[in-house]
């Protein structure tokens, strides 16, 4: 047993936050909000390149995956840098996508994926009503029941989080109503666990700083105790979020897959959203402006809080598997 | 990275099949009376005759050597089949750790087995009337004397002291020196010439704890911990282990989260929506406390100042499990009997081993980096 990140899988947490520390992706994710999706667009690429999106697509199909633990790294270090893009929906529909039977055409799709051209959404109702970026998408699938369809889409909705653009979905033709829908679901919701925990982490980490530089009454506010342990109560949180969402990444293909990934999801996102209550707190007003790069975080936080289900409904899944 | 256990499962499947076989059918009194003291001292020898009081020592003082991992899974079976609770934890998971660390061999060799048996119940000495979370204003005074140490002075809030053999604390040796020096680290009887003891009752009227006053107490050479004056260092060595995971395992909770879960499944209205997700929030709790566990002992680093964010985790997760089974009760709640117990108990974590606010200061300063604090 070694419930820690190896060597290799560290390597590449470390790699991804090098790249995307190097790509400005705070300018990045204000230009894709504004409509201006070419910036976003190349580091999708690069991601791809990095082998993120492969992960979640089967060797099969061109892909290295589904690897749950490699994925949950990745959409950590995505959360903390606040990448925009339909990552989420992209590695949801390729899990999803990658259990159809070979001979399925819908699998064609797979190796586009994998090498990040082709980018998809996906909305999954009623947990999942509305397709991320579906505008920038080239491929936007629907599920109703196990019923798989590529969907068209109606005109972007605005969200807390400026950077994720949703749209509501108008169901095309029917793939296959055969779709491992649930399994979708259950991929998408732990990933955006883990970028909820990198998003929680990023928003400490920045607050820390300020708590350390900011001075007011002549010291830094770091040293109050009431700022100080708002920050303590925000590690605490992010600290037991971790090992759920790993814990949930290694049941990957076990019956106890779905319970894990709600427990995990529900920790996540109310430690991440405490987090950014703190981060809001602690930074005062400076941290309340559009214009304040962290404040995108925060609003992110609170978005992600009841996407792909909320905290409740993740609990009450939780309780439905334990009693 | 995996979550493989199975190189403890035959250990585990021994632990179960004893457990099974000798756990007392009905609860043993409370461990905070004279009478449920003594029931839980035999347990202990019980424990002890099958090398499971203290798995993870080394086999000449009483253990079996077990794993890190091993050690987890004997808590996890051993809560989770109901077995009584561990009148020798201080001893054992508070002092031998501080002497496997500065004890000499001799000291070992004669404080450890007993320990193990339950021969010998320790209780941890430490807070004093006018010093709690500030420990390092303790006043109680070790003079030097022929052959070793005359201690004077108070000690307060002593859990187990009210019936244990032996305690352990760090007492003043130098008046001049600065305040975290010149403090020495010693063990002595509780029966010795010069000590009164005088149990207090905690918040159910029950004898948890007790308050000790010295008068020339000698306690020879031998049993001072560490070198005189090095005191305050050796005490560290305990708080790291009462905050870490040593004194509340994992298993503990996750036991108790699952007998929640059953105190739902009998007594919850399905249609109370709002209690099934507090219930559901402490199990989501409990869960992360194991797996956290594993983390901490797949770490090769110290883990260091981090145990005071493992204290604050576990310590607010024990209230709010037992509030949600006294709410759950209902009209019953403030009814005595085991769960009552329990939140009594857990009312004391967030206050003990470091106050909630000492271990937050600690986690801002030394695990995130915050400036030091005048506080």
């Amino acid at each position: 047993m070694r419930f820690i990140l190896d060597a290799e899988q560290r390597l590449f947490a470390e790699t991804l936050d090098k790249l995307l520390a190097e790509a400005a992706t705070a300018a990045v994710a204000r230009e894709w909000a504004a409509g201006g999706h070419e910036p976003g667009l190349a580091l999708w690429r690069s991601l791809a390149g990095a082998g993120v999106l492969a992960l979640a697509v089967p060797e099969s199909a061109g892909g290295a995956g589904p690897l749950p633990v490699e994925l949950v790294t990745a959409f950590h270090e995505l959360g903390r840098h606040g990448v925009p893009g339909p990552y989420v929906e992209t590695a949801a529909a390729a899990v999803m996508l990658g259990r159809l039977p070979e001979s399925s055409p819908a699998t064609a799709w797979l190796p586009a994926i994998a090498d990040g051209t082709l980018v998809a959404s996906l909305a999954l109702p009623p947990a999942v009503p509305y397709a991320l970026d579906a505008d920038v998408a080239g491929l936007v699938l629907s599920v109703d029941g196990e019923e798989l369809r590529v969907a068209g889409h109606g005109e972007a909705r605005v969200s807390l989080d400026p950077a994720r653009r949703l749209f509501s979905v108008t169901a095309g033709e029917v793939i296959t109503s055969g779709a491992a829908a649930a399994e979708a679901y259950d991929m998408g919701a732990l990933v955006c666990a883990a970028q909820l925990v990198g998003v929680g982490r990023r928003l400490l980490e920045v607050s820390v700083d300020h708590a350390r530089t900011r001075r007011q009454f002549g010291r830094p506010i770091g040293e109050f105790q009431a700022v100080r342990h708002h920050l303590a109560d925000a590690l605490v949180g992010l600290e037991y979020a971790r090992p759920l969402v790993y814990g949930a990444a290694l049941s990957y293909g076990t019956p106890g897959f779905a319970a894990d990934v709600s427990a995990a999801k529900a920790s996540a996102a109310e430690s991440a959203y405490t987090a950014a209550r703190i981060a809001l707190q602690v930074h005062g007003a400076i941290g309340y402006t559009d214009e304040y790069d962290p404040s995108l975080l925060i609003r992110k936080a609170r978005a992600l809080h009841t996407a792909w289900g909320s905290p409740a409904a993740h609990r009450a899944r939780v309780m439905s598997a334990l009693v | 990275m995996d979550l493989d256990l199975s190189a403890a499962e035959p250990f585990r499947v021994e632990v179960r099949q004893w457990l099974r076989a000798h756990v007392p059918a009905t609860p043993l009194p409370s461990l905070e009376t004279a009478e449920g003291f003594a029931a839980h001292r035999a347990w202990e020898r019980e424990l002890h005759a099958a090398r499971l009081s203290v798995v993870s020592w080394p086999e000449e003082y009483g253990g079996r050597n077990a794993t890190p991992l091993e050690w987890l899974v004997f808590e996890e079976e051993y809560y989770a089949a109901g077995a009584p609770g561990r009148v020798s934890q201080n001893g054992v998971t508070l002092l031998a750790p501080t002497l496997f660390r500065y004890g000499t061999p001799e000291q070992l060799a004669r404080v450890l087995p007993p320990m193990a048996s339950g021969a010998e119940i320790w209780a941890q000495a430490w807070s004093e009337p006018g010093a709690g979370s500030d420990l390092a204003s303790l006043r109680a005074t070790a003079t030097r004397t022929d052959g070793g140490w005359l201690l004077n002075g108070q000690k307060t809030w002593s859990s187990r002291a009210a019936f244990a053999d032996r305690g352990f604390g760090p007492f003043r040796s130098d008046p001049e020196a600065d305040r975290h020096r010149g403090l020495t680290y010693l063990m002595f009887p509780l029966d010795a010439e010069g000590v009164t003891r005088r149990p207090i009752g905690r918040l159910d009227g029950k004898p948890a704890f007790a308050e000790l006053f010295f008068d020339d107490v000698f306690v020879p050479d031998q049993d001072v911990v560490g070198a005189p004056g090095e005191g305050w260092r050796v005490a560290m060595t305990t708080t790291g282990n009462e905050r870490g995971l040593t004194l509340r395992s994992p298993g503990r909770f996750m036991a108790a989260a699952d007998r929640l879960v059953e105190l739902w499944r009998e007594r919850g209205d399905p249609a109370d929506t709002a209690m099934r997700d507090r219930v559901a929030d402490v199990w989501i709790r409990a869960r992360a406390y194991r797996l956290k566990g594993f983390e901490t002992i797949s770490r090769t680093d110290d883990i260091g100042a981090e145990s005071s964010v493992n204290k604050v985790f576990w310590s607010e997760l024990d209230v709010a499990l037992h509030e949600t089974a006294l709410d759950l009760l209902g009209p019953d709640g403030e009814l005595a009997g085991e769960w009552l117990e329990g939140y009594v108990f857990s009312l004391a974590g967030p206050i003990y081993a470091g106050t909630n606010e000492i271990q937050r200061d600690v986690i801002a300063e030394r695990v995130l980096g915050l400036p030091r604090a005048g506080r």
